[in-house]
């Protein structure tokens, strides 16, 4: 063992040697009296720097692209998403003048503010109508408390009809009686900060009141399940990818090149085809109506009025995301396997191991880099993954990035999904580091 | 919003109007107007029937204009948000639902129209803003159809046909799962009505707690045997398939599965939630490209042109005055008439779908239903 390292180490070593050789030789050659020159009369050692900057110039160029094309589709979305799950700025920029009235207001005096501070929403809305901004304060506090929304939408409406001689706090509380409560002003408050933890808070089931930041009630909380079924679903179809793919891998990697190309094109087969094709082929399958429902009724396996729930919960979401994401288990396990010599489980039952020993002990080892490169890329994609859950996951096998996917699309609570995303894109750095302490990621090989 | 002026629609039907049917209004032509336009809507059959009805005869009016279709109105409101955030907006026309209106007309990211001067009139002469009347939720919304959320059942599965909306939740008369929409608008209303809460009730009991928790516990009772779908075609599947026995879903895709591929399903028109899908044009478009995204929305939201559409689908056209010149499916020869929405015989008890209610409480009560659903 200890010879092997020795070899591969050794033409790293190499260079560094010959490094250290030649400054050896430099300094002598300076000793020796005035510096080694190059061809062109500048000293040896400012030519090689130059020859060695112009290198790495061209490798960075080369490379500027690709960097380039990270950085934009990449490092800066994701910069923007984080800097989205905090930020807060549409109180404080739409309504200035109430915020910095607010400032002196107290929520706990149990009485909503005083004619100033309706005085500078008035000023602040008069503003905002023109600009048509009002009615985007009301969406983003919507989200902390129903009804806001059409609170800002109403007084908008008859913001020009108020007179600002006389005193304005009844007119607002005319336009909308919630003017009139603290609630509707301790929201407004509480978001007025150019920065807010609330997108966090609410990912986390949680939520800051009167009282302080506390968990929801056990009846509005949903995130924390989501994230954990998403974490323990995902666990166990990578861990059914792995009980599939492993054999599979092994006869692709053992059996003669005919025979295992004709197998390799059914493993690809599935993967070229349209997920939405795959995912529609398992509800044919998979629904109480379905083939194998029927196939099992037909041989007496199960009577007609007990047929299996197989679809539309989380069994579904197991099935078919397992079936979705078993090449990406067996690649990289196939080309892992196609590296091990078969000689070693030969020489291993050469030397009196039985098959299982000979396999546990010898073969299995050495597969264990694409396990880990298997489960990492299956994992990962299973945890992000979200057209499949929703069209076979029902209630119970749906995940923590169909909620992200609604509040894009449809809620436009974008600070919220972008909270939800932080948390899962933290949750993914997590594993990730955790797998490099258990198994180590220099162990990972694609091939 | 009050949809009840629609509900007298089909009455008016026995108008003859034949005189000026057939005309297009005399449309000049358009005026430093982009010769591209890129219009979006959701794909399959609904953007089909668009298609022959409105885009195909605008083109034949004015050759060389090229229409680039994009299927995105699922995702339009944060696709919107997102070119308006980016600074480059690529739709010009865009098909959403009204309460999508809403939310694109309160950011800011959609147009404001005038109805009487950017659409056109009746051919009585009746203005826009009359003719198509409450259906104009918000300024920027141009109406266009009025579906509903209907609920369609298995002939063959049922002893006798459902006549209440109840059906749903009467496990022992109707057993078997039922396919629901995985959210709570029109759920929620369902469930209060069937718990006995007075139709024009509905919305001020959803507005307190108990109210909402009463709604819950009624969808409990049916919990078990509900298959929650998400995209329109699920339904029409589930009930092909005999895997449901009732199921609610879009009457237009039920009208398919019923009269184009003859499934023994049958339609329960009862307490049908009514909805409207329109156009909006997005805010700040250059003005060449405005220019033709109106000219093209005048014509198409014209009143020949709302009751050419009911030819290839079966939804009502947004205008009273279009109503009396719904004719014959185009290829199956059948009267669109009776299979409506807003016919009088299937709309004798609906239910009257509260835009701005669900403005404001859908964020919240959309929380609490799918913590509801993961329970």
């Amino acid at each position: 063992m200890a010879d092997r390292a020795e070899a591969r180490d050794a033409p790293v070593v190499a260079p560094i040697g010959n490094k250290q050789a030649s400054e050896a030789k430099m300094s002598d050659a300076s000793a020796n009296g005035g510096p080694v020159l190059a061809a062109d009369g500048t000293p040896l050692k400012v030519s090689l720097r130059r020859a060695e900057r112009r290198l790495r110039l061209r490798a960075f160029l080369l490379t500027a692209p690709l960097l380039g094309f990270i950085l934009l589709t990449f490092i800066a979305p994701i910069g923007d998403m984080l800097f989205r799950s905090v930020e807060n700025e549409i109180v404080a920029d739409t309504l200035p003048r109430t915020v910095e009235a607010l400032k002196d207001w107290d929520p706990a005096s149990g009485q909503a503010p005083d004619e100033p501070v309706f005085r500078a929403l008035y000023e602040d809305l008069k503003v905002a109508v023109a600009e048509k901004k009002h009615t985007q304060v009301g969406q983003r506090l919507n989200y902390e408390k129903s009804g806001i929304s059409s609170v800002f939408r109403k007084t908008g409406r008859r913001i020009k009809r108020m007179d600002p001689d006389k005193p304005l706090k009844p007119q607002f509380v005319n336009a909308d009686k919630d003017w009139g409560d603290v609630e509707t002003w301790r929201v407004i408050k509480q978001f007025s900060p150019r920065f807010t933890d609330g997108y966090f808070l609410a990912a986390l089931d949680m939520q800051r009141d009167a009282q302080g930041v506390h968990l929801r009630d056990e009846k509005d909380r949903i995130y924390l399940t989501l994230f954990w079924r998403t974490i323990s679903l995902s666990a166990v179809i990578t861990g059914m990818c792995l009980l599939l793919g492993y054999p599979v891998a092994w006869l692709l990697a053992n059996l003669p090149a005919r025979t295992s190309n004709l197998l390799m094109i059914l493993v690809l087969l599935p993967f070229w085809t349209s997920l939405l094709v795959r995912t529609s082929a398992w509800k044919v399958l998979l629904q109480q109506q379905g083939v194998i429902n029927d196939l099992l009724v037909g041989i007496g396996l199960i009577d007609d009025a007990h047929r299996l729930a197989l679809i539309n919960n989380q069994t579904g979401t197991i099935i078919a995301m397992t079936h979705i994401l078993l090449p990406f288990m067996i690649l990289p396990l196939y080309s892992v396997m196609k590296t091990v010599p078969p000689s070693y489980v030969r020489a291993a039952k050469s030397l009196g191991a039985n098959d299982w020993t000979a396999f546990w002990r010898v073969y299995f080892p050495q597969t264990i880099p694409g396990i880990g490169a298997g489960a990492i890329l299956c994992f990962i994609l299973a945890i992000g993954y979200y057209i499949t859950p929703e069209l076979v996951g029902g209630t119970s096998g749906t995940f923590i990035s169909n909620r992200i996917a609604y509040h894009i699309s449809v809620s436009l609570n974008w600070g919220l999904a972008a909270a939800l995303g932080s948390l899962l894109l933290i949750l993914v750095l997590a594993l990730y580091w955790a797998y490099d302490k258990i198994v180590g990621i220099d162990n990972v090989k694609l091939g | 919003m009050n949809l009840k002026t629609m509900l007298g629609l089909g009455a008016a039907a026995a108008v003859s109007a034949a005189g000026w049917a057939a005309m297009a209004e005399d449309m000049p032509p358009c005026e430093n107007c982009a010769n591209e336009m890129t219009i979006v809507s959701w794909g399959g059959a609904y953007q089909e029937s668009q298609r022959k009805a409105y885009v195909e005869p605008y083109k034949a009016m004015n050759p060389g204009v090229n229409v680039i279709w994009d299927e995105s109105s699922a995702e339009a409101v944060a696709k919107m948000r997102a070119m308006a955030e980016a600074g480059n907006i690529t739709w010009d026309v865009v098909d959403v639902v009204a309460s999508d209106a809403i939310r694109l007309c309160d950011e800011g990211l959609a147009m404001p129209i005038d109805p009487d001067t950017q659409l056109a009139p009746a051919p009585d002469g009746t203005p826009a803003s009359v003719d198509f009347g409450d259906l104009l939720v918000t300024e920027c919304f141009i109406p266009q159809i009025v579906y509903s959320t209907a609920v369609g059942y298995r002939t063959d599965m049922v002893s006798e046909p459902p006549t209440s909306i109840c059906a749903i939740f009467d496990l022992e008369k109707y057993p078997g799962k039922r396919a629901l929409e995985k959210r709570p608008i029109g759920n929620l209303e369902w469930a209060l009505y069937c718990d006995g809460v007075a139709k024009e009730d509905i919305y001020d009991v959803l507005e307190t707690e108990e109210g909402q928790a009463r709604a819950f516990a009624k969808l409990d009772t049916i919990k078990d045997h509900v298959i929650w779908w998400t995209a329109g075609a699920e339904t029409p599947q589930l009930l092909a398939d005999g895997e449901v026995v009732m199921g609610s879903t879009y009457n237009g895709r039920l009208f398919a599965l019923i009269a184009e591929q003859k499934q023994p399903v049958g339609m329960l028109w009862d307490m049908q939630v009514f909805d409207l899908d329109g156009w909006v044009i997005p805010a700040g478009l250059p003005e060449d490209r405005k220019n033709r995204a109106l000219h093209f929305v005048r014509f198409a939201t014209d009143t020949q042109r709302l009751a050419d559409q009911a030819k290839y689908i079966a939804y009502g056209p947004a205008r009273k005055s279009s109503a009396p010149l719904v004719g014959k499916h185009a290829e199956l020869g059948i009267d669109m008439a009776p299979h409506m929405p807003t016919n009088p015989d299937n709309a004798k008890n609906t239910l009257l779908y509260n835009y701005e209610w669900w403005a404001d409480y859908r964020d919240d009560l959309d929380a609490k239903f799918q913590a509801w659903l993961s329970q």
